[in-house]
């Protein structure tokens, strides 16, 4: 296999973008990753969207944005594994350069959810658990998710103040960061006022609904070296991708992400790194508790620490472990099919030095982690400065 | 020629359901309700309550402040409502007669969302200014209509307006020294026909549809009279609740003194086509000699309409000649229960 190496990214500021189409924010961010690159032709688009169907009444997505790029002709690919679709459109990137297919690829995600009222949108995300168990008897994601906190708190005594601490954390970083949907200063105990919306869950412990485009360039290492120039090459080092029981009633322990596990272990052994290897991480918090449970799932803590790491300040800016930089799903927003992509956005420019106030430093290997449903797809990428 | 308002009357049901009672029907928080859109309760039009017997009320309030103007003389007539009881047959007609302004008498109904009454008003005045007839009647009036459990159901509420036009100096209580209209095609709030409730385009029915708008038309006529927001003694704009009129008034740069005597929503919840215009009535109620009142209304769909009212020394003549706007929102309250508005408001449903 060839060493793959990201040479471009690109995305659009996140939000309520009522006077862009879904074909319009992902060309933006398609444009930007690719004049950030430098190329003007690529060999493959892979593009990761959950549910363009239900959200703007439009499936034949891959080939109609190739032709909005004025690339008609051009290999096109539409992935969708619930809100993972974005990571799915990375590792199949990779697939295509990796193994000889393709020489440039262009990697997009992609969801435009604000055409719909919350009733629609709720019940396209809902799609993504199992309907014959969950979803027609009535739940969707704030209740599955609420179970999972609920038997996180019982197993590991994890408090609501513990998730509201991720929350207020990631809005602090979400404030230095231009593309985030909300800049905006939120305390655990605004957290922990704001509405109930499926206990323990709070309003605020829920991320929003966002339209969302972002796009990342791959090519193989060697030709992205050429390419460079004075730049930073990234490579990718480590994708491991795993399902799980994507029912909740069908799992063991509901406290534990095991998909997150096994695709975390998968990547770690690529990469040949571990946990304690990674200097900045993104992960998968639709809502608080799953940014707690990835960060045990991810081996960054044991456990049930998760909940007193965040509150510690351990995953903060200037933390041991920063998790989200971004402002995470929670701050950033969370354009599902474009959300596995603006992980690796925001970590390749972190090993790029160039993130800004929220820059981490000396940061030279880092992860994310992207996650379908409660879980019941996983994939994690590690990402290093060549 | 100088046109203006040469009488206006407000009419509230005493029925009121406060927000906790709905909020407890449907689980919600009502609190969150209360901080989030500062709405305290609502009115509740009872059995014999419609948009045509509000109208008729307010019309008649309106006349009794005309100094003794004989009816027959009003030569136009426009309902403005959401909420007319007939798809089909005017409710115009069934007010004028009450009224007794008929028959020699233009009457159209006017339907614009929530900005049907001030687009009445701008057709009256216009009418006098044309010299097209004598005096003319704008009427907003609405019992809206909010889905059991939606968030409209929170404010959707009922009362009515009317302002009669005149152009005969002695009689005029505010001349129009202004107005002006921004209208787009923005569908973000619609009933199709055969629809019981309306939808809505959720957050979308804020920046996009009423910030935009009211912005725009109120920019508008400040910059065509080159009046300035400290210029005015108070200002109006649609209240859906209460939080949208305080928040697009001091983005305007209007202070809270200039917004608040026009401000009923948290009390009265939204009126729809009356909610801009009884903010009007309840400034006039008020005001002095030499006022300038700047009203800007919000219809979805979507469109603006802006006034702009130089108040003169009649005013203070005609204020207790009919009941005050205040007084019927704050004094003989009738609180009902969610049961009693529900069957009141027709949304208990018999199998057909």
């Amino acid at each position: 296999m060839r060493e793959v190496a990201i040479i471009g990214v690109g995305m659009v500021e996140c939000g309520e973008l009522w006077e862009k189409s879904l074909r319009t924010i992902w060309a933006e961010a398609a444009v930007a990753a690719l004049e950030d690159a430098g190329v003007d032709a690529v060999d493959h688009i892979t593009v990761g969207c959950m549910s363009p169907g239900l959200f703007v009444g439009q499936e034949h997505l891959a080939s109609l944005l190739a032709d909005e790029l004025g690339m008609a002709g051009v290999a096109a690919t539409r992935v969708e594994s619930a809100c993972a679709s974005g990571g799915l459109a990375l590792r199949a990137g990779i697939a295509e350069v990796a193994s000889g297919l393709s020489d440039v690829v262009l990697v997009s995600g992609v969801e435009k959810m604000t055409d719909v009222d919350g009733a629609d949108a709720t019940y396209a995300l809902g799609s993504a658990a199992d309907q014959e168990w969950e979803g027609f008897h009535g739940i969707t994601f704030p209740g599955l998710y609420a179970m999972m906190a609920r038997s996180h708190m019982a197993h590991h005594g994890t408090t609501s103040r513990q998730l509201a601490a991720v929350a207020a954390k990631n809005h602090a970083n979400g404030l230095l960061n231009p593309h985030a949907q909300f800049h905006i200063k939120v305390s655990i105990d605004d957290v922990l006022a704001s509405t109930m919306v499926a206990d323990p869950l709070h309003l605020l412990d829920c991320s929003p609904i966002t339209d969302g485009a972002a796009a990342v360039v791959l090519m193989p290492l060697a030709k992205a070296k050429d390419l460079a120039g004075r730049r930073t090459v990234v490579k990718i080092t480590g994708s491991g991708m795993a399902t799980d029981t994507i029912a909740l009633a069908n799992r063991e322990d509901l406290a534990r992400l095991r998909g997150v596990e096994l695709a975390a272990e998968r990547a770690y052994k690529m990469a040949g790194k571990g946990p304690g290897d990674i200097h900045v991480a993104e992960v998968h918090d639709c809502f608080t508790i799953a940014e707690i449970m990835a960060t045990e799932a991810l081996g960054f803590f044991a456990p049930g620490d998760g909940g007193p790491a965040a509150e510690g300040g351990r995953t903060s800016l200037g933390g041991k472990m920063p998790v989200n930089t971004s402002g995470g799903l929670k701050a950033k927003g969370h354009p599902v099919g474009a959300t596995g992509v603006a992980q690796v956005v925001e970590i390749a420019t972190q090993l790029r030095g160039k993130a800004g106030q929220r820059q981490v430093n000396g940061a030279t290997v880092g992860l994310t982690q992207n996650m379908g449903g409660s879980g019941g797809s996983s994939i994690v990428h590690i990402l290093e400065v060549e | 020629m100088s046109v203006g308002i040469i009488g206006y009357g407000a009419f509230i049901p005493r029925r009121r359901i406060k927000l906790e009672e709905i909020a407890k029907v449907w689980g919600a928080d009502a609190a969150s309700y209360q901080r989030g859109l500062q709405l305290h309760e609502k009115s509740v039009p009872g059995k014999d309550e419609d948009t045509i017997t509000m109208s008729v009320e307010a019309g008649r309030r309106a006349l009794d402040r005309a100094g003794g103007l004989d009816p027959a003389r009003i030569g136009a007539v426009y309902v403005g409502s959401e909420s007319h009881p007939y798809a089909v047959k005017p409710s115009g007609t069934v007010v004028a007669e009450a009224l007794g302004i008929t028959p020699q008498v233009h009457i159209a109904d006017l339907e614009f969302a929530c900005k049907a009454g001030t687009e009445g008003m701008f057709l009256a005045q216009s009418l006098v200014k044309a010299g097209e007839v004598e005096y003319a009647l704008g009427i907003g009036a609405d019992t809206s209509q909010g889905a059991p459990g939606d968030a409209l159901e929170y404010s959707a509420a009922a009362g009515a307006a009317a302002f009669l036009f005149g152009s005969d100096t002695e009689r005029i209580l505010a001349e129009v020294v202004a107005t002006y209209s921004w209208t787009t095609d923005t569908p973000d709030f619609w009933r199709r026909a055969y629809m019981h409730y309306p939808r809505h385009g959720s957050r979308f029915t804020g920046e996009p549809a009423y910030f935009r708008h009211i912005m725009s038309s109120a920019q508008g006529i400040l910059d065509q009279t080159g009046l300035k927001p400290q210029d005015f003694a108070h200002a109006i704009f649609h209240q859906p609740n209460g939080k949208f009129p305080i928040r697009v008034g001091k983005r305007l740069g209007f202070t809270t003194a200039q917004l608040e005597t026009g401000w009923l929503s948290p009390w009265l919840g939204n009126t729809y086509s009356g909610a801009s215009p009884m903010g009007l009535t309840a400034v006039l109620d008020i005001a002095r000699p030499g006022d300038l009142v700047l009203i800007t209304s919000f219809g979805s769909g979507a469109g603006s309409d802006s006034f702009v009212f130089r108040v003169t020394d009649r005013i203070t003549q005609v204020q207790d000649l009919a009941p005050i706007t205040r007084v019927q929102l704050d004094n003989e309250k009738i609180y009902v229960d969610y049961g009693t508005y529900a069957k009141l408001r027709g949304k208990i449903r018999m199998g057909e």
